[in-house]
């Protein structure tokens, strides 16, 4: 892609812009290279890879257990669901049982850095279409998650907390109240951030119709999670493929309705997400319960000579849609291939075929709505 | 529909285009030394990949619209290039694996960009890394490496090139540095008393 950065058409008006990969909107670093005739765009095709670590690749050289801390720059905003991915494709691959209480830890931990992700996603989509405000009220309630998560692991943002075979700690004396505390002081903070932004008029008028995704497109395309849930496509591997121990949790589905506008808009993509935080609290409290039930000690079961052969994969439903991990084993004690399906990737091509007429300002709700982040896309 | 009953409808729709159907194996089984595939799973001849392909999404029974994954695996010792598809069906909630075995020294397989739109950027992927041809693909072009990279990383007897553009994509490392700079001075010491487990001596003494 070696096209100068602004070139103007021989005929007429449109010309091509260079945006990023040092764009602050673009989540990270990715590239559009668009082209556009004054504020309408003809098109935005994203050049990706300025992020491309070889993942994969580290994953064929440690051993299993070793590139757990690795997974967790496959998507920094949410690693502990990346870690869990890779935990649950092992455990299948070799055939592992994880204990109870290691499956009522992961879950919780899943769940507060879902909502911790979320806080992300939301408040920086709103500071990129001009509201301020919401971003620090959001990453207000993520430093709480950062500090319930740093007291479990000892890391605020990639945990390495995930083990194959279980969880790597117990939760610390006091931990469940503390967590308690803040999912009482959570919940009503909700309704404060949905007067603050989400039902705002001129929020609601700049989001409502931009770029909605129909549900077969969405299908097409690979979408996940909220994304996918936006466009009325009622599926949630936590509810309907249940993995860990998601099956003994009650919860709802949001599913997009269109309410302001069309269905699979942003302002859907984002309200899903806001009532996905709900969710989220409600299968952390669930989880809270169950998991006095469960013996303490009993987290991990670590496996001995983890050698298996054969492939397996496994999916798992990260704050950006689903992610799946496909490991082949060789009978070493290392990954023959490891591959990570990621949300992101995949929602990176919509962005092409939905810029397609939209001004150069709605591309960056766009990106913000379907809320990319750029490792997760290059890995 | 259960994974043998997809394979079986297929099969009577293909013959034998499709083979090799495998249950996937549950638990842990020792005794069992050979390659456990743990999801269910069958095979497809490349050259009519995208028939079968389009067949699994369109029949009213199937309907997998929605291609979870698609990964390519360098299985080196078998001389074979694998294209593995991951379906899943949204209406009905079936899954099933679809894999297509590729010789290594010409790993092509027919597109299926036709058949499911996100496969583009899956299969560039997999080109990229992997050197997997597919045919028919609109814009078979690099995805993560830079456009004039020489090889595909991902493949297991990749070597990398010692220069791009000028650049040395490989350092010293600072252990070897060290041997370098202070062999005479610095050795290994196994002494648990030694900080570091390093030891100062005074430098041999030359003649010059």
């Amino acid at each position: 892609m070696s096209e100068l950065i602004i070139n103007y058409a021989d005929s007429g008006e449109e010309m091509t812009l260079n945006m990023g990969p040092q764009h602050p909107s673009t989540h990270g670093v990715i590239r559009f290279i668009v082209k556009t005739d004054g504020e309408i765009m003809s098109s935005a095709e994203p050049d990706v890879g300025y992020l491309h670590r070889a993942i994969e690749h580290i994953a064929e050289k440690c051993t299993y257990e070793g590139f757990m801390p690795y997974t967790d720059r496959v998507d920094y905003v949410c690693a502990m669901t990346a870690n869990h991915a890779w935990a649950a494709a092992v455990e299948k691959l070799a055939g592992l049982e994880v204990p109870p209480r290691g499956e009522w830890l992961r879950i919780i931990s899943d769940e507060l850095d879902r909502i911790s992700s979320h806080c992300i996603a939301l408040g920086a989509m709103a500071m990129d279409i001009g509201a301020i405000t919401p971003f620090p009220y959001a990453l207000r309630e993520r430093e709480y998650i950062n500090d319930l998560l740093e007291m479990l692991c000892g890391n605020r943002l990639t945990y390495n907390y995930h083990r194959v075979g279980g969880v790597g700690w117990d939760m610390p004396e006091g931990w469940r109240d503390k967590v308690l505390r803040f999912l009482d002081h959570f919940e009503p903070t909700i309704d404060e951030f949905n007067r603050l932004i989400t039902n705002n008029d001129i929020f609601v008028a700049r989001l409502a119709n931009m770029a909605p995704i129909s549900g077969s497109d969405a299908i097409a395309y690979g979408l996940g999670g909220p994304n996918l849930r936006a466009s009325g496509i009622d599926y949630d591997l936590r509810r309907d493929a249940p993995y860990s121990l998601y099956s003994q949790c009650k919860f709802n589905v949001p599913i997009g309705a269109g309410a302001m506008g069309a269905v699979g808009d942003s302002w859907d993509r984002f309200w899903c997400r806001v009532e996905e935080w709900r969710e989220s609290v409600k299968i952390t409290r669930q989880a809270l319960d169950e998991i006095e039930k469960t013996p303490k000690g009993e987290f991990w079961i670590h496996p001995k000579k983890l050698k298996p052969k054969g492939d397996a994969m496994a999916r798992v439903e990260a704050a950006r849609g689903e992610m799946s991990c496909y490991v082949v084993g060789d009978g070493s004690a290392n990954a023959f291939r490891a591959r990570f399906r990621t949300g992101s990737f995949n929602a990176m091509q919509v962005i092409r075929e939905k810029s397609k007429g939209l001004m150069v300002a709605d591309l960056v709700a766009l990106i913000a709505s379907l809320d990319v982040v750029a490792p997760e896309i290059d890995r | 529909m259960d994974a043998r009953a997809i394979f079986d409808r297929v099969a009577a729709q293909f013959g034998d285009a499709v083979y090799d159907y495998k249950p996937g194996v549950v638990g842990n089984d020792k005794t069992n030394k050979g390659f456990i595939n743990r999801d269910n799973e069958f095979k497809c001849k490349a050259e009519r990949l995208v028939e079968v392909m389009t067949f699994l999404r369109d029949d009213a029974e199937l309907r997998m619209d929605f291609l979870m994954c698609l990964t390519g695996v360098d299985y080196i010792k078998e001389k074979l290039l694998q294209s593995v598809y991951h379906l899943f069906s949204y209406p009905l909630r079936h899954q099933i694996c679809v894999k297509v075995d590729l010789p290594r020294d010409k790993p092509e397989v027919p597109s299926v960009v036709g058949v499911w739109i996100t496969a583009d950027w899956n299969e560039r992927e997999q080109y990229d890394l992997l050197g997997i041809i597919y045919t028919g693909h609109p814009d078979l072009r690099r995805l993560l490496m830079p456009d004039d990279w020489v090889g595909h990383p991902m493949r297991k007897d990749y070597k990398e090139a010692e220069m791009y553009r000028d650049m040395p994509t490989s350092r010293y490392s600072p252990l070897e540095m060290l041997s370098v700079y202070d062999k005479a001075h610095v050795q290994v010491s196994t002494d648990p008393n030694v900080p570091g487990g390093r030891k100062a001596v005074a430098p041999e003494e030359t003649n010059d």
